[in-house]
């Protein structure tokens, strides 16, 4: 059966002739730099994503794999001095990819749809699963299920991760935030989203972004029920859900706020989301209802740091201990929505703080969405380079701008027993204000 | 077409996740660089030495199908692109660097080391390796001895040539030789190394390359000059070099040029100047400053509306970076990007890019220019689309004319891309009917199966 391209075939063929096979973009593909074969670079995955909307090559199992071994961490776009969006062509492959059912098996639908179509578009349904999980590691049970080694029964890559799995946050956000918090002098007013991997993991970042905003006298509303952003589903082929998950969140938002007009932005601190957020233009670009409202939405997302480097971020005083820390910038936050100096800047505005940079900073900590889980090898490889340069830096924390970063980092930290602290910058400079205020406390 | 022979004999050999023949393989090896131009091979090698590379030939040379050596396949005169039934010989794994010698300032290194890679570890040690091709993060080594490839600091320091003192490289026969070697002077039989040099593929494999470095100068500066018009910015170039001035750097953009760099560099270049010259000139610091205080004057004086100092190493090293991403850049504004490499005598560069103009506009074609002004070599870009064929007959026609202008004057259809497919019709505009047959008679005699790339520069 010829399967037929259909989101590859949609997209304007000038895309694809756009990549002008320069090159340029290989020495930054951390998969051709770890094969030295084309097909595992940039230029040889939009030659192939060609091929098949020329009908030189079909949507073929090969093709699927090669579309799953790619990152999606977006380095090439970055260096691409010819403007290629490689995402959108990425995402509608992966689309092209799932409608084939070429990669389908039983066992990978079953995931797929615990994943994509119960867990991240229902928040009660992932606020459950973070419930009864949290239940399961503050009981005895895990101790109880290693003593009688029944955790051989789970698959694999359970066995591997479990033992060193973050945390999960003790409160989710909207027991931490409030629906509307207002600074005493308010200059700005802003619309928050607080994330799934973030919310269940590290709520905490979201109350830390929400100090930082009111101490930068923004006024913000943060709205009770909201879905996750869809960049799970639009980076695993799924777009339609992708596209639900969007409306959803701008009614939620413009239900809080009244209208989006009245905001002067909407704020991510989770780079993978922002990144996918900031394109809801693109996504809804075909829905007369929703499509003018999602520009606006576009126009208006930032991802914290860039809001705050955009009004100004105030110095902190120096009064806390001396720290050194190192900066990891998440894929999608710098190659995906070009933030890189804003961070830096977020962590520097704080004096007891040095920023030590690390080697290689942008480049992919193998974390990427699922990645860790779907190529284990690659992904592990990636985190080994990256633990080599975290640690040649001498630095004791290790600020990053996304959770997926956090969780893969933490991971890798804790297994190798190293003690560096994984932390989003907002959270250092939250710590620190709040340190400043009152010294005792520190 | 006859049937692809049965690579599995070869695969035994290499080891079988070195010979690639799935579709998915192939189809990421049917191009380079070169706009518009590709075709499948019938399988891709990888090699890691010598030996490796000498059994792929007698393997070709049993079953009678060319051999495509490969770097990164950034060639811009379709060097790389495969022939019909091909082996793809990839050399982009066999990339280590071999040694460094400081006494004599010498690198040994495989042919599919990048040029960054050699360039690094020279600077690493006080020294500079001068070749910097626009494409030098990715393009290998062997690639840059097989093109001759010059870069930005031409005009000081010459090309690839200048810089090899020896090389490695396997026969069609499978003969593995050692040409040249560590000493300054050597007249010991014909210098055969050179032979290699800028051979396309087309007389052997380099599998290894003994380069020259020189010590890095002590003062470098860099300077940008706007210009009101194209041809006041060649008149200061001419200029400059009659005055006896050798800038390490003389790299032009006109205004389509700039305002894509800055879209994708955003290093806050003119985007409203006609044309901009970057100037460097490196050595000992008094001279330097000398010469850069003369450039100036000179800049100014053929009309530069404006001439700044870069202020600190890293706004040169942008600025230069900006420069090398030129060619790419310009394909943010056309689908298909054809890019010229007509080199003239810098007296005439004026005169060039007057008549460039002029067949543009006569042709209703779009062209963006920049190049490697010092070195009197220009690249006149072609924006267009493969896909209107009515567009592409006049691109077609606007590029011979342009060709035949650079002759006339004195010039030549390829400064430093090759000729390869892409300017293959044109080669007997530039060289006599005795020179090509010499060509043709010094392919035969190395390559007398006609297995390496055959079919390029000129037809066998
Ligand atoms: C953005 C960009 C900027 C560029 N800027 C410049 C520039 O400033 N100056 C310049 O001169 N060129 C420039 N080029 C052209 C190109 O990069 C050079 O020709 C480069 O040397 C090619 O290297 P490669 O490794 O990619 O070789 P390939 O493209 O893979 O091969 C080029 C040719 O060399 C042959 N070859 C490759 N390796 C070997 C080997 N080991 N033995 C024998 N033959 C071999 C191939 O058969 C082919 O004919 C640029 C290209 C791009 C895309
Ligand atoms: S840098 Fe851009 S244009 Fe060049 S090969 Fe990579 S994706 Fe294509
Ligand atoms: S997204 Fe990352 S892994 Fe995928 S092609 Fe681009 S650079 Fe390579």
């Amino acid at each position: 059966m010829k399967q037929i391209p259909l989101q590859l075939s949609k997209l304007d063929y000038s895309m694809l002739q756009q990549c002008m096979h320069c090159g340029m973009c290989l020495p930054v593909c951390p998969t051709f730099d770890a094969t030295k074969l084309e097909r595992h670079s940039p230029r040889g995955r939009i030659a192939l994503m060609r091929a098949i909307t020329d009908g030189r090559l079909g949507l073929s199992r090969a093709f699927a794999e090669e579309m799953y071994f790619c990152l999606g961490c977006l380095a090439c776009e970055s260096a691409c001095p010819a403007g290629v969006d490689y995402g959108a062509m990425f995402e509608a492959s992966r689309c092209d990819v799932e409608s084939s059912r070429v990669l389908a098996t039983r066992k990978r639908d079953l995931a797929r749809w615990l994943a994509l179509q119960i867990l991240f578009t229902h928040p009660r349904m992932l606020r459950l699963a973070g419930h009864l999980l949290r239940h399961y590691r503050n009981s005895l049970l895990p101790k109880a299920l290693h003593q009688l080694r029944l955790t051989r029964w789970f698959p694999s890559w359970v066995r591997e991760f479990e033992p060193f799995c973050p945390e999960l946050s003790l409160f989710f956000s909207d027991q931490l935030i409030k629906e509307q918090e207002t600074p005493k002098i308010k200059k700005y007013r802003v619309g928050m989203l607080t994330g799934c991997v973030q919310d269940l993991l590290y709520a905490q970042v979201n109350r830390d972004t929400v100090d930082i905003l009111l101490v930068h006298n923004c006024e913000v509303l943060t709205p009770r029920r909201q879905s996750c952003c869809g960049s799970l589903h639009a980076h695993n082929g799924n777009l339609k859900i992708s596209r639900t998950l969007a409306r959803r969140n701008i009614k939620a938002m413009e239900r809080l706020a009244g209208s989006l007009d009245s905001l002067d932005a909407i704020i991510s601190n989770a780079g993978g989301c922002g990144s996918h957020l900031k394109h809801y233009d693109e996504l809804l670009k075909d829905d007369p209802a929703f499509r003018d409202r999602a520009k606006q939405w576009s126009e208006k997302l930032k991802d914290v740091s860039e809001w705050l480097k955009q009004i100004g971020i105030k110095r902190l005083p120096s009064g806390g201990e001396p720290k050194l820390v190192t900066y990891h910038e998440s894929c999608h936050l710098c190659h995906g929505q070009k933030v890189s100096a804003a961070p830096r800047e977020l962590l520097c505005a704080i004096s007891d703080l040095t920023l030590i940079e690390m080697k290689e900073s942008t480049w992919c900590c193998g974390s990427a969405g699922i990645y860790n889980l779907t190529q284990p090898e690659m992904a592990a490889s990636l985190l080994q380079r990256k633990l080599l340069h975290l640690e040649s830096t001498k630095a004791t924390v290790v600020a990053s701008a996304n959770p997926g970063c956090t969780i893969q980092l933490e991971i890798g930290l804790r297994k190798s027993g190293r003690t560096l602290r994984v932390t989003h910058p907002v959270s250092l400079y939250a710590e620190a204000y709040r340190k400043g205020l009152n010294p005792e406390n520190a | 077409m006859p049937a692809p022979p049965d690579f599995r004999e070869l695969a035994a050999e290499l080891g079988f996740e070195n010979i690639r023949t799935d579709l998915e393989d192939l189809i990421p090896y049917s191009f380079d660089g070169t706009a518009a131009l590709s075709q499948m091979p019938a399988a891709v090698a990888f090699v890691t030495t010598p030996q490796q590379v000498a059994s792929v030939m007698r393997f070709a040379d049993a079953n009678h199908c060319p051999v495509v050596a490969r770097g990164s396949g950034t060639g811009l005169s379709g060097g790389s692109v495969p022939l019909p039934n091909c082996i793809v010989l990839c050399l982009s794994r066999m990339n280590n660097i071999l040694e460094f010698d400081e006494q004599n300032l010498t690198i040994l290194a495989e042919a599919g080391a990048i040029t960054q890679t050699v360039a690094d570890l020279a600077g690493r040690h006080g020294l500079l390796y001068p070749p910097d091709p626009g494409s030098m993060k990715i393009s290998t080594i062997g690639g840059n001895v097989a093109e001759n490839s010059g870069g930005l600091r031409g005009l000081k320091y010459g090309v690839t040539r200048d810089y090899v003192m020896g090389l490695e490289v396997v026969l069609a026969d499978g003969r593995i030789l050692w040409l040249g070697g560590k000493c300054v002077k050597d007249v010991a039989g014909y210098s055969l190394k050179d032979l290699f040099i800028g051979s396309e593929g087309t007389l052997g494999v380099i599998t290894k390359v003994l380069l020259k470095l020189v010590p890095k100068p002590p003062a470098k500066r860099t300077l940008l000059a706007i210009f009101p018009s194209l041809e006041s910015a060649a008149e200061a170039v001419s200029a400059i070099i009659a005055a006896k001035i050798t800038p390490c750097t003389l790299e032009f953009l006109d205004n389509v040029t700039i305002r894509c760099v800055e879209a994708y560099a955003a290093i806050g270049l003119p985007v409203n100047a006609e044309a901009l010259l970057l100037m460097e000139t490196d050595g000992h610091p008094a001279a330097v400053e000398d010469e850069a205080l003369k450039m100036e004057t000179l800049a100014r004086r053929h009309g530069a509306q404006n001439v700044s100092l870069a202020g600190t190493e890293q706004e040169a090293a942008r600025l230069s970076s900006a420069r090398r991403h030129a060619f790419s850049s310009l394909a943010r504004l056309a689908p298909t990007v054809i890019l010229e490499d007509v080199t003239v005598p810098r007296s005439e560069l004026a005169a060039l890019v007057r008549q460039i103009q002029e067949v543009a506009q006569r042709h209703a074609v779009r062209i963006g220019i920049f190049g490697h002004m010092g070195d009197g070599n220009l690249h006149p870009t072609f924006l267009t689309n493969e896909r209107n064929a009515a567009e592409m007959q006049r691109v077609e026609s606007a590029m011979r004319e342009i060709f035949e202008c650079a002759v006339k004057l004195g010039g030549t259809i390829t400064g430093e891309h090759g000729v390869g497919l892409a300017k293959k019709p044109f080669l007997p505009m530039m060289v006599s009917p005795g020179t090509l047959e010499l060509m043709r008679q010094l392919k035969r005699t190395l390559d007398p199966r006609v297995l390496l790339n055959p079919g390029k520069i000129f037809d066998p």
